[in-house]
């Protein structure tokens, strides 16, 4: 049984799939949203190594490493973010944000 | 062989996935996420990358989901995880959306591998071109020289952010002041008077204010 391209190209869509269900069906607090960002951009990771091992080319490779660095910024800061908001309000309920509505 | 790895790993990453997105409490949806990652660095290993997957497993299993670890755990949102509930508009709504997309995906997957004349078959290990460390580091200090600094500079600026966000100064906890310290000079910390005999002085106003600031 061969293993293609289209294998992990079908593995990564459905990672990212679930990843985007979990954005809209996981509304409790914002970690969760959080988590199912990282997913989005596993399944990103997936697609661009596989690509990268079926041209030949190590830039595929090259650029996972550029989404990991935005991926590791992009967790610290919203976790920081999260950390400042539960100080203020005691809560990271994603229902009771609704301070921009006035 | 390399197959039945793939399908190992691939319906585990899956499954992993699955957990994040199901699991109630969010302790367990980042265990599921760390699931998912190694084994996706399994995956990795397969592909012949395994710089990244090591990448992968260290950076992210060993840093970002320990951070997520560490928040979940220090902020204690279980008890409203319990409360709150999606409403089944919503989830029915999220479930489909999702459906949707991977639909939408396999459609287009599915026409581009009959409309293409190639082959998609990923390369036999056998033959398939091994790169190894020094290939990426080569490619990523050359080529890519100016992105990797810019890489390095996200990141520092990720690290202001995250400490400048979440410095706090509590008040009424006492702690050294240097400005005020190096501003004391003789002329206004020290003041001569003579004292007339068995009358004493009232205590100047400012040292009675200082004082009953700090409660002494």
């Amino acid at each position: 049984m061969a293993l293609t391209l289209g294998h992990y190209l079908v593995l990564s869509a459905v990672l990212f799939s679930i990843g985007i269900m979990g954005l809209l069906i996981r509304r409790q607090n914002i970690i969760s949203l959080l988590l199912c960002i990282e997913l989005l951009l596993l399944a990103v990771n997936i697609n661009f190594v596989a690509l990268s091992s079926y041209i030949g080319n190590l830039e595929g490779q090259i650029y996972t490493f550029f989404v990991l660095t935005v991926a590791a910024a992009e967790a610290a800061i919203g976790l920081a973010l999260v950390v400042v908001y539960f100080r203020k309000r005691h809560t990271i309920a994603l229902d009771d944000m609704t301070a921009l509505k006035g | 062989m390399t197959w039945l790895f793939f399908w190992l790993f691939a319906s585990l990453t899956v499954l992993s996935a699955l957990g994040v997105i199901a699991m109630r409490r969010s302790v367990h949806a980042v265990f599921c996420l760390i699931s998912a990652f190694i084994n996706t660095a399994g995956l990795f290993i397969l592909l012949g990358a395994e710089f990244v997957a090591m990448i992968l497993v260290v950076v992210y299993v060993g840093a970002v989901t320990v951070l997520f670890l560490f928040v979940v755990m220090m902020l204690d949102t279980d008890k409203e995880d319990e409360k709150k509930k999606t409403s089944g508009f919503q989830k029915w709504l999220g479930i489909s959306g999702g459906l949707f997309l991977m639909a939408e995906f396999a459609l287009l997957l599915v026409f581009s591998f009959l409309s293409s004349s190639q082959s998609f078959k990923v390369q036999d290990p056998n033959v398939m071109t091994f790169f190894t460390v020094k290939d990426i580091g080569r490619v990523l200090y050359t080529d890519y020289f100016m992105p990797f600094q810019i890489a390095g500079l996200i990141l520092l600026v990720a690290m202001f952010g995250a400490i400048v966000l979440t410095l706090h100064h509590r008040a009424g906890v006492k702690r050294q002041d240097a400005h005020s310290q190096l501003q004391r000079t003789r002329k206004n910390a020290i003041e001569i008077c003579s004292v007339p005999f068995y009358e004493g002085l009232e205590p100047p106003s400012s040292l009675t204010q200082s004082t009953a600031e700090k409660g002494m």
